[in-house]
């Protein structure tokens, strides 16, 4: 019961983070033309906030403990 | 001619003194040490009065007790029982299933000798 | 390798491919080993959210708004981390209720009102035909660009094409016939097609698979990778804001707006309510799906910037359309094999999301429009009718084509015109009307239908007015004047500046005219008056889903039924023999023989009611349980009592739960005690008898030998001295009486005092047989000792055990036979402790008597000629010195053959341990 709610808080948690990655105004700040790697800002920035945000979503759908 | 009398008792030092007391007295003493060997006595001897200690090995006082009132050779002997548990269930018991008397443990001689001779008319 | 034979072949092959594989899903959920058990295959039906408007449409987008794409795929990412509670809640809704479509969730929220669900599905209807319209095209155009190969030429449709040469009409046949195979193999209560979903669980992989190959081929084979291709950009500056900006038409608003209506979309699509809930076979899948779903999104994502950026630098002015892109840059590459298979993912996104898109509708259109307008007419007497369940199929059959055929003539009438190419996010607004009335009524008691219908017809027509006819217009179906002057030429109405609304997207100020219509009409029209019956007795059952206990519907139905009735009714619609079948489980499950009784009772009635409800929706279930039930109608005071009750009781019940067990707890503790006690009266009042009993027995010997010598001065000496010596021996057997009692009343009461210490058990042993050698002696018996040396320390009290080692001794003693006495004492070394035996020869005690021997004032003399001398209180007192040293006290023996007492001792602990007083073993 306790990992259920744990684990549903973290989810909660991971929704929430990728409010904030998603939209303005943390957007703006990467919504710029320069490139990381040869890879655009805001591109490598999207991509790299989705992954964040998945596997957040895995931890906290998968994970046994704590 | 002498009344015969049965001490039934698994308790020697008992039966040694009140054999003692009613030899003294005059009496035929016989004596049973289990119930088993005292209902043998009483049907062999025919004893008028049986003094029967509740608690023995083998059957006890109230077996014995009924044993001889349902046999209708022995209704003229007389029964008095002896136990160490005062209790009144324990008297009405012993009354109910035909004792002609009872006494508590420890009993005094003299009443002893008073409840033997009533029972036996004399 | 490109011509249409090869294609035909190729096409008709993956797709007899798919119906094997539905095939094999169903023969396996038939026989209950379910093919789609798994939460992998179940995220990829999820996947069906990715149609043709992604695998063609995504890099079209992505070559004219940059990354606007993105947020269409980010939005159902975010929902997905919420979807363990929204969509668990539906789920649980869903099977609970039987509840068939996205139509019969809203209908049976709101009492299971016919309206409700009615306009649910045309709203459902309206938003999604122009959309399976856009599958057709997206396949029947790619087949066209194929069969140019290995010229690249934009397809373009001839209006005057005859319907029987287009090869679109035939691939909408070919479709329907598929669906109707998939979708409507039979009627079941739970409406579920484990087939289809495999077959769609496939269907995404392939073109999941075929998307990525294209983005390999262009990112590594035709450029250098990612860097490479954002390098070929610098001459290329045109196309440079795509990669580095938010498109400046779509601004942040217009992203946010795309993810909130995308995550809604996920949702209330019905397609994804089909596979998401519907289909769903296991709520735990939802736990990995969760995260399965938008890995799925965010690889097939991965290559669409690089395609088109490739795509637009490639194909630079020759008017090559970027849609085609995903099949044209594989084509202008010879890569026959790769244009095909991506010919095949193309077929795959766009029959996947026809099949379960149509079989929602078709359910939807079935049990939500049609029946209940069939069931209405008196005239056909439907109600009636025998059986209905091939009735029933082939209305759904009918409602598969004519949804398939109404798509292909909104592709024929639309062409390529705007209202085509934007429907994606057009449908997506349209469904998204959906939600005010679906988590507003599982999570808010008081909506109520009135609500539902005002606020999903309010935003259904802002939808319309802002989004849809907009799109006519721009099509050219309607004058322009339309958008640029408002209607009636009145400017405030312009319907993509409402109000004067301007300066955002027209999808944003869509979603925020509908929904403002929308939840404002929702919320207004139920706050109006209070919930009725129906509507709050279903509010509770969908707002308390969660909540763990059985569902309350049952406990809001009074009436009568007949149990043959019933099973009348439900024969009707789903055949005779399947009802026989579900009512034989439901006697069954509840074992109670319910087909033996002539009245059904709630629980019953419910079940009947969903089992239609999964053949004919819930609102005309409703109707028809109504017609063989006569229902006693229950006041709102009732309902809401009942409610209340039901939801205190939930509250409350697992407090109840709580506090009831620890009420038992403590019943059952009170009951122990009390059984203690009165088995320790019992005891007590045993042991006051027996020792009464023991007293007065010397006690009597004493009294008489006394008198006798009191009363006669002049008796002889030896009698004399013979009743002194027994006054004297019946004294010390008093006494001895006397200590033993209060020896044991002490131990037994934790009083006695232990002198714990480590002691050499043989020392003690031998000084035990030392004490009695006396006793022997006077038997003529023989002692033999068999003591080992050096033996381990045990830990006790040494006059305690002495104690012990006499009583046992003496014991054996007094059973010698005279003159041939052996008794024997061994001292043994065992894994844990010493062990103590002293055996004798004497008659030895029978089984039934070897426990008893150990309790108080039970001496067992019936096989002995004589009644045992002592006090009765030997043993138990030993055997409770020893288990208080922590060992065991016990006889073995065979009647006749003797008798062998026996002790252990454990070893003394380690010596760093406290050495002192012992706590007791037992």
């Amino acid at each position: 019961m306790q990992r259920r709610i744990l684990g549903r808080d973290r989810l909660i948690a991971a929704f929430l983070v990728g409010c904030v990655l998603f939209n303005y105004p943390l957007l703006s700040v990467f919504d710029r033309p320069s490139e990381i790697f040869g890879i655009p800002m805001i591109f490598a920035y999207i991509f790299f906030a989705w992954v964040l945000v998945i596997a957040l979503m895995a931890w906290a759908s998968e994970a046994r403990s704590g | 001619m002498n009344k015969k009398i049965l001490i039934a008792d698994d308790e020697q030092n008992i039966v040694i003194s009140i054999e003692f007391l009613l030899r003294r007295e005059g009496f035929e003493v016989l004596v049973a040490g289990d119930g088993e060997e005292a209902l043998a006595k009483v049907r062999g001897e025919r004893p008028d009065l049986v003094l029967l200690d509740v608690m023995m090995p083998k059957m006890n006082g109230f077996d014995v007790c009924q044993a001889l009132r349902s046999d209708p050779d022995l209704a003229g002997t007389r029964i008095l029982m002896l136990t160490a548990k005062g209790r009144d269930t324990e008297v009405s018991k012993g009354l109910g299933l035909g004792a002609d008397g009872y006494m508590t443990k420890p009993f005094s001689t003299k009443e002893l000798l008073a409840e033997v001779r009533k029972l036996l008319g004399m | 390798m490109l011509q249409a034979p090869v294609l035909i072949a190729v096409s008709l092959l993956y797709l007899g491919l798919l119906f094997a594989v539905a095939w094999w899903g169903d023969r396996r959920a038939d026989r209950g080993r379910s093919l789609i058990d798994s939460p992998t295959i179940y995220a990829l039906s999820m996947a069906v959210y990715c149609t043709t408007w992604t695998f063609y449409g995504s890099v079209g987008r992505a070559a004219v708004s940059g990354i606007g794409f993105l947020p269409v795929y980010l939005g159902p990412t975010l929902v997905m981390a919420l979807g363990w509670f929204i969509l668990l809640k539906m789920i649980r809704i869903v099977k609970a209720n039987r509840i068939t479509s996205i139509a019969d969730f809203i209908s049976s929220r709101y009492g299971k009102s016919h309206l409700l669900g009615g306009l649910v599905t045309i709203i459902a209807v309206v938003g999604i035909v122009p959309y399976i319209a856009l599958q057709l095209k997206a396949v029947s155009s790619t087949v066209g660009l194929l069969l140019s190969y290995p010229e690249i030429v934009m397809p373009h449709r001839s209006p005057t094409m005859s319907v029987a040469a287009d090869i679109s009409f035939y691939i909408a046949l070919i479709l329907a016939a598929f669906t109707i195979v998939f979708g409507t193999r039979h009627l079941d209560a739970t409406e579920r097609h484990e087939g289809m979903v495999a077959a769609i669980a496939l269907e995404s992989s392939v073109k999941l698979v075929a998307f990525i190959a294209v983005g390999v081929f262009v990112t590594y084979g035709m450029y250098g990778g990612f860097g490479d291709i954002f390098e070929h950009l610098a001459t290329h500056p045109e196309l440079q804001r795509l990669a580095t900006a938010i498109p400046s038409g779509q601004g942040y608003t217009g992203w946010f707006s795309l993810i909130v209506l995308s995550a809604l979309a996920v949702l209330f699509l019905p397609r994804q309510f089909q596979v998401a809930v519907v289909e769903n076979v296991n709520e735990s899948h939802l736990r990995r799906a969760a995260w399965l779903f938008p890995l799925y999104l965010l690889l097939i994502n991965v290559f669409v910037l690089p395609i088109a950026l490739g795509g637009l630098m490639h194909f630079s002015g020759q008017g090559v359309d970027a849609d085609t892109f995903v099949l044209t840059l594989p084509m202008s590459q010879r890569q026959e094999g790769l244009a095909l298979l991506v010919f095949i993912g193309g077929l795959s996104a766009g029959t996947g999301m026809v099949i379960v898109e149509t079989i929602a509708l078709s359910t939807m259109v079935c049990n939500d429009l049609v029946m209940p307008l069939l069931l209405r007419q008196r005239r056909l007497a439907l109600a009636e009718s025998k059986d209905l369940s091939g009735l029933l199929l082939s209305i759904r059959r009918g409602a598969i084509v004519v949804i398939l055929l109404l798509g292909y003539c909104y592709f024929r009438l639309a062409g390529e015109a705007y209202a085509l190419v934007a429907i994606g996010l057009i449908s997506f607004a349209a469904v998204a009307q959906f939600a005010p009335a679906i988590i507003g009524g599982m999570y808010w008691r008081g909506g109520t239908r009135g609500g539902a219908l005002a606020g999903l017809l309010a935003g259904f027509i802002v939808w319309g007015y802002t989004l849809l006819l907009p799109s006519f217009a721009k099509s050219g179906w309607l004058p322009n004047d339309f958008l640029t002057q408002g209607l009636f030429g009145i400017d405030l109405l312009r319907p993509q500046q409402l109000f004067g609304l301007s300066g955002i997207d027209e999808i944003s100020h869509c979603l925020f005219w509908s929904f403002l219509a929308n939840i404002g009409a929702y919320v207004g029209v139920s706050l109006l008056r209070p919930p009725m019956v129906a509507e709050a007795t279903q509010a509770t059952v969908f707002v308390d889903a969660l909540q763990e206990s059985g569902p309350i519907g049952a406990v809001l139905w009074r009436g009568r039924a007949k149990v043959s009735d019933l099973q009348e009714l439900v024969g009707r619609f789903l055949g005779p023999a399947r009802a026989e079948v579900a009512f034989a489980g439901y006697a069954r499950r509840h074992g109670g023989r319910q087909g033996d009784k002539l009245e059904a009772d709630a629980r019953l009635v419910q079940f009947a009611e969903s089992l239609l409800a999964g053949a004919i929706g819930s609102a005309s279930a409703r109707v028809m349980v109504a017609s063989v039930a006569k229902e006693e109608p229950l006041s709102i005071e009732e309902v809401m009592h009942i409610l209340d009750e039901a939801s205190q009781l939930r509250t409350y019940s697992r407090e109840l739960e709580r506090k009831s067990r620890e009420l038992t707890a403590a019943t059952l503790e009170l009951r122990e005690a009390n059984e203690r006690l009165q088995e320790l009266d019992r005891v007590k009042d045993d042991i006051m008898s027996s020792v009464t009993h023991e007293l007065r027995t010397p006690l009597t010997s004493i009294r008489a030998f006394s008198e006798l010598l009191r009363d006669d001065p002049k008796m002889h000496l030896p009698d004399r001295e013979r009743f002194l010596g027994l006054i004297v021996s019946e004294t010390e057997r008093l006494t001895r009486l006397i200590n033993q009692t209060l020896d044991l009343a002490k131990i037994e009461s934790g009083r006695a005092d232990w002198n714990a210490c480590e002691l050499d058990l043989k020392e003690v042993i031998e000084q035990s047989v030392a004490a009695t050698s006396q006793l022997f002696r006077e038997k003529e018996a023989h002692v033999d000792l068999d003591l080992p040396d050096n033996l381990p320390l045990i830990m006790g009290d040494r006059d305690r055990l002495i104690q012990v080692m006499l009583n046992l001794l003496s014991n054996a003693a007094k059973f010698l036979p005279p003159g041939s006495g052996r008794v024997r004492v061994m001292l043994r070394l065992l894994a844990d402790g010493l062990q103590v035996s002293v055996t004798d020869n004497g008659p030895g005690i029978r089984p039934q008597d070897q426990e008893l021997i150990f309790e108080k004032f039970r001496q067992v003399g019936d096989t002995m000629t004589a009644k045992p001398s002592g006090t009765g209180l030997g043993l138990p007192i030993s055997r409770r010195i020893v288990e208080y040293l922590g060992g065991r006290l016990w006889v073995e023996s065979v009647p006749g053959e003797g008798a062998t007492f026996l002790f252990t001792l454990p070893f003394a602990p380690q010596r760093e341990l406290a050495v002192g007083q012992q706590e007791p073993a037992a």
